[in-house]
């Protein structure tokens, strides 16, 4: 069994480091647990299971550093895997960016973990993708998707004192379902801690509705439209630029967060006065870790405040640097919303263009954080707050930071992969060029 | 999120945003260790216990793949070492076909038991997914080779050279770019050696050794008082070579009007020299005019846009569908290949799959289901001719043999259709670069690869570039920026008027080709000669904010 517990884990690494003679020595274990199963054309394909566990040894002498790991956990293995990186260490070149190990610190328990969606096994799996295959038969329609869950623990220790834990669950479920002419595709996607949430049948029939709603797409020209982003769009958009709020890549000049002249952008007004943007690991629908790989206790932190930045993550040498306090940048983002609901925002549209998902976005620029990417799996032209026809595919080239100083309605968020994320009007979404793929 | 340990290479810091995110599967090792090889008997034996579990539990088929996958990581910037990053993935994958559907289980524990019952749990996995089939698993045939092995040609293994070596070549790439006036860079040495091992119940037992390459850095330059900044990457390619890849002598350069290119061999001292020189000519580059362009696209620009509009619509599990829920699907649908004149590109245009190719990141002696490799047509002057296919599909375009094209990224992962070398094959008349320019009236020639993007059947696509430089009446009058190139896959190969000939043909590639649930990455090479373009519509990215 690869997930330890708390207790199981703390004892390995106790033990480690008892056999450490660094002047420092920093300790990891970790371990997964998971399956997965795939089908397309109505039909399972491939499907597998795969549980690993790993311990990670970092010892330091002065600013050298040494790693080494291993997956034997005996008295014997242990002492090798320490001794290995302590040879390693020396060895090493100096590392002018070192940072000395943090003393202990507080880590609440996070609420990652889920112990139905740890008990998976590939019965449960099939299953679940039977319940999909039911909703594409019935329809006529052809379905591929895949189900993932996992479990994984995470843990470190170090000479200093510093002990940290954490177990998590996630269950993942996509599918794309088509109809047998090819001319129509519907898109879904979801991720959970807990099981329960998970309702493959009901996500199917979204993604149906969706291949049967976007047949026979009318083309109408590129250029400037209104358009609602369904939260999966909004998300595919924003996850880029959330990872760009590094202090150190600003104070480069390298960065759209670098100010002309030197410095950052911090306390600037770069967005719209609705862009209220925050993570925090206690989210009851996007929990996380409550520390991160550095030893930081991941806490709430505001990072947009009615569009002015209010704050950049600083790296515990980067902070050192700039006299800045250490702040990990976190995977429980937010970007806060109203209670519409994405229907009631296409009711109050006049004119606009609704999109389900983007697909395969890329940077152009990152100066302007520019990028291109194509609508796909359900674009929809919306006229006097209804849906008229399914549109054609675009391909856009737009900048997030553009756009959220262009958003004139936000919905409730969701959960998605980049955060809680709400449906978004945007106006002046710049589409430059047709695609022919559905 | 994979499902395998992973280490995410830290410390690259500001230049992430402009860095691939790497994943380095496996554990650290001492660098000493990777030059440890593990005999092939002591893999039969291991290979063997799988084969009779599975075959004993009532597996109809199984495979059997024990990998030793070796990545060695230099990480620089400036004056600094950033990493130095040596890890082992070791470990079994088994797949096995039970009541007609494919079952899959992996563990790196290698004792007897552990690989028993992991043969044991595919074989479960497969008899519990048979419920979803909609048919059986149907297996193009395949003779056993016996005990075989295949090693790459290579001259020097680059895990032999000594950290130090690399560590110093780096630090003067490093040195050489900030002399020059560059701001930033990062530089880095990516190895990998996949020691593998295939065996399966049709009486194959393959030993492979396959090495690859890839020197690369990223130049910054940023101007202070307009608080713009440019960027220039190495123009190295990824490839299937050892150590002597950066070993480049005379006949390895071609003199362009953007510079030297390489051919075979990387001279990345000399590249940073004059990528510094370049990024500071970028920062002062016109911005272009929107409108038709003719492009001269060199091959290390163009391997990319093969990739893309060819190498991955070809792929026959894309065009069934297997890959809908990700990738996409394909416009080259099986009608267009039955009509036997679909016309995908112009007359020049001959493109070719190949899994031999000397130097390429994907040759191999036999792919990862057993099959040996070889070479065949794709695209015949201008005619999509066949596609790129595995056992399990052969019988879909009446084959009665397997394409060789199956690979998985691991021992943990499970096999799958992945992209051979694909190819665009060099004119038949001569013609150089210089030639291919002159015959130019308003144009583009653009040198390196940049942004990309494709929609999810490969029509419509947009590439920019490292170097793009403006062509008038015939010559060079200087470079551009803002450049990117929209077009659709085959009115664009149908715009194709010319390739240079052989003395011009070059690799370009991918170390991290993603493709499949979960996602697995791939390494693949993508050969071309200067080919020139008619009237393809250019579009200006440069953006205000804030």
């Amino acid at each position: 069994m690869a997930i330890l517990s708390k207790e199981e884990a703390q004892a390995i690494l106790k033990k480690v480091i008892g056999f450490s003679k660094a002047d420092a020595c920093e300790v990891s274990l970790n371990g997964s647990d998971g399956g997965n199963i795939r089908y397309a054309r109505n039909a399972v394909s491939t499907a597998g299971q795969i549980s690993v566990m790993s311990l990670a040894v970092n010892s330091t002498f002065g600013k050298k550093t040494g790693t080494a790991t291993i997956n034997e956990f005996d008295d014997a293995s242990l002492q090798k895997v320490v001794k290995r990186s302590e040879e390693l260490a020396m060895l090493a070149p100096e590392n002018p960016e070192y940072m000395p190990l943090l003393g202990p610190q507080d880590f609440p328990e996070s609420t990652t973990y889920n112990a139905k969606t740890a008990a998976m096994t590939p019965d449960t799996r099939a299953d679940m993708v039977a319940k999909s295959l039911e909703v594409s038969k019935a329809a006529k329609l052809e379905a591929a998707g895949f189900l993932e869950n996992s479990t994984r623990f995470n843990s470190v220790m170090n000479s200093k004192g510093l002990f940290a834990y954490n177990k998590s669950t996630n269950v993942s479920f996509s599918v794309t379902v088509r109809n047998q002419e090819g001319t129509g595709s519907g898109y879904i996607e979801q991720d959970f801690n807990d099981l329960d949430k998970m309702d493959t049948l009901a996500l199917s029939k979204i993604a149906a509705k969706k291949a049967n709603g976007s047949a026979g797409a009318k083309a109408i020209e590129p250029g400037k439209y209104t358009v609602i982003l369904e939260p999966l769009a909004a998300s595919d958009m924003l996850g880029n630029m959330f990872r760009g709020f590094d202090a150190r890549s600003a104070d480069e000049g390298r960065s759209f967060m670098s100010k002309k002249g030197g410095g950052t952008r911090l306390g600037e007004q770069l967005f719209s006065e609705n862009i209220n943007i925050y993570s925090d690991p206690f989210n009851p629908e996007l929990p996380s870790s409550t520390w991160d790989r550095d030893g930081l206790p991941n806490k709430r932190t505001q990072w947009v405040e009615k569009g002015v930045v209010k704050n950049l993550s600083y790296s515990r040498y980067w902070a050192a640097q700039k006299g800045a306090q250490p702040l990990p940048f976190n995977r429980s983002i937010v970007l806060e919303g109203g209670n519409q609901s994405l229907e009631e925002l296409i009711k109050g549209t006049e004119k606009g263009i609704l999109v389900t998902r983007f697909w395969y976005i890329r940077s152009v620029d990152p100066q302007t954080l520019l990028l291109t990417g194509l609508t796909r799996d359900g674009t929809f032209y919306i006229e006097n707050g209804e849906i008229k026809f399914p549109l054609k595919n675009f391909r856009f080239n737009e900048s997030p930071v553009i756009m959220l100083n262009n958003v004139e309605a936000l919905g409730k968020p969701v959960r998605t992969g980049s955060g809680m994320i709400p449906p978004m009007k945007i106006r002046d979404f710049t589409f430059t060029s047709l695609s022919d793929a559905v | 999120m994979k499902r395998r340990n992973f280490i995410y290479l830290t410390g690259v810091g500001a230049a992430a945003a402009m860095l691939p995110a790497i994943p380095v599967w496996g554990n650290e090792i001492p660098f000493e260790k990777s030059l440890e090889y593990v005999d092939p008997a002591s893999k039969k034996i291991i290979a063997d216990v799988a084969l009779n579990a599975a075959r004993s539990k009532g597996a109809t088929y199984t495979d059997v793949r024990i990998g030793r996958y070796l990545n060695q990581y230099v990480v620089t910037r400036e004056d600094k070492v950033e990493n130095l990053v040596n890890t082992e993935s070791y470990g079994v994958g088994i797949r096995v076909i039970a009541n007609g559907s494919w079952g899959f289980a992996a563990t790196d524990k290698m004792d007897k038991d552990s690989i028993a019952k992991a043969a044991e749990l595919a074989v479960a996995i497969a008899r519990e997914n048979s419920r979803l089939l909609a048919e059986p698993v149907k297996l193009a045939p395949q003779t056993g080779y016996g005990e075989v092995s295949w090693k790459a040609p290579i001259e020097k293994n680059a895990f032999e050279i000594p950290i130090k070596e690399k560590v110093d070549l780096l630090l003067s790439v490093n040195d050489a770019a900030m002399k020059g006036g560059a701001d930033y860079i990062n530089s880095i040495l990516f190895m990998v050696n996949e020691q593998k091992y295939f065996a399966s119940s049709d009486n194959s037992y393959i030993d492979q050794d396959i090495h690859r390459i890839w020197p690369t850095f990223f130049i910054t330059k940023i101007n202070k008082e307009t608080g713009k900044f440019e960027t220039r990457n190495a123009l190295s390619a990824p490839t299937g070579m050892g150590y002597e890849y950066l070993d480049a002598k005379p006949e390895h350069k071609i003199h362009t009007a953007a510079g030297t290119v390489y051919k075979g061999r990387y001279d990345m001292l000399e590249d940073a020299r004059q990528g510094a020189t370049q990024v500071a000519d970028k920062l002062k580059a016109k911005s272009v005019e929107p409108g038709k362009y003719d492009l001269v696209l060199d091959p290390s620009h163009l391997w990319l846009t093969i990739h893309e509009s060819c190498g991955h619509p070809t792929e026959l599990d894309r065009v069934l569908g297997y890959e809908a829920n990700f990738a996409g699907t394909s416009f080259l649908t099986l009608d267009k290949w039955e009509s036997k004149k679909f016309n995908y590109g112009s007359k020049v245009v001959n493109i070719t799959a190949d899994k031999t190719e000397k130097g390429s990141l994907g040759a191999v002696g036999y792919d990862d289901e057993g099959v040996k490799c070889g070479k065949w047509d794709i695209i015949k002057e201008g005619i999509l001719v066949n596609y790129q296919a595995i056992r399990d599909q052969a019988h879909i375009i009446g084959l009665d043999h397997s394409q060789g094209c199956c690979y998985a990224d691991n021992w943990s992962s499970v096999q799958f259709q992945r992209m051979a070398n694909i190819s665009l094959q060099p004119g038949k008349q001569p013609l150089t670069v210089d030639d291919q320019i002159k015959n130019v009236e308003k144009g583009i020639y653009i040198v390196g690869d940049g942004s990309f993007s494709i929609d999810q059947q490969r029509y419509n696509f947009q590439f920019g570039g490292q170097l793009f430089y403006e062509i008038k009446a015939g010559k060079i009058v200087g470079m551009l920026k803002d450049v990117a190139y929209q077009s659709n896959t085959q009115e664009f190969w149908n715009s194709c008027v010319a390739v240079c000939d052989q003395r011009d043909y070059r690799l370009g590639g991918s170390f991290f080709d993603g493709k499949g649930q979960p996602s697995q990455s791939s390494a693949v090479s993508h050969g071309s000669a200067t080919a020139r373009f008619k009237g393809v519509n250019v579009i200006n990215t440069a953006r205000k904010i804030g």
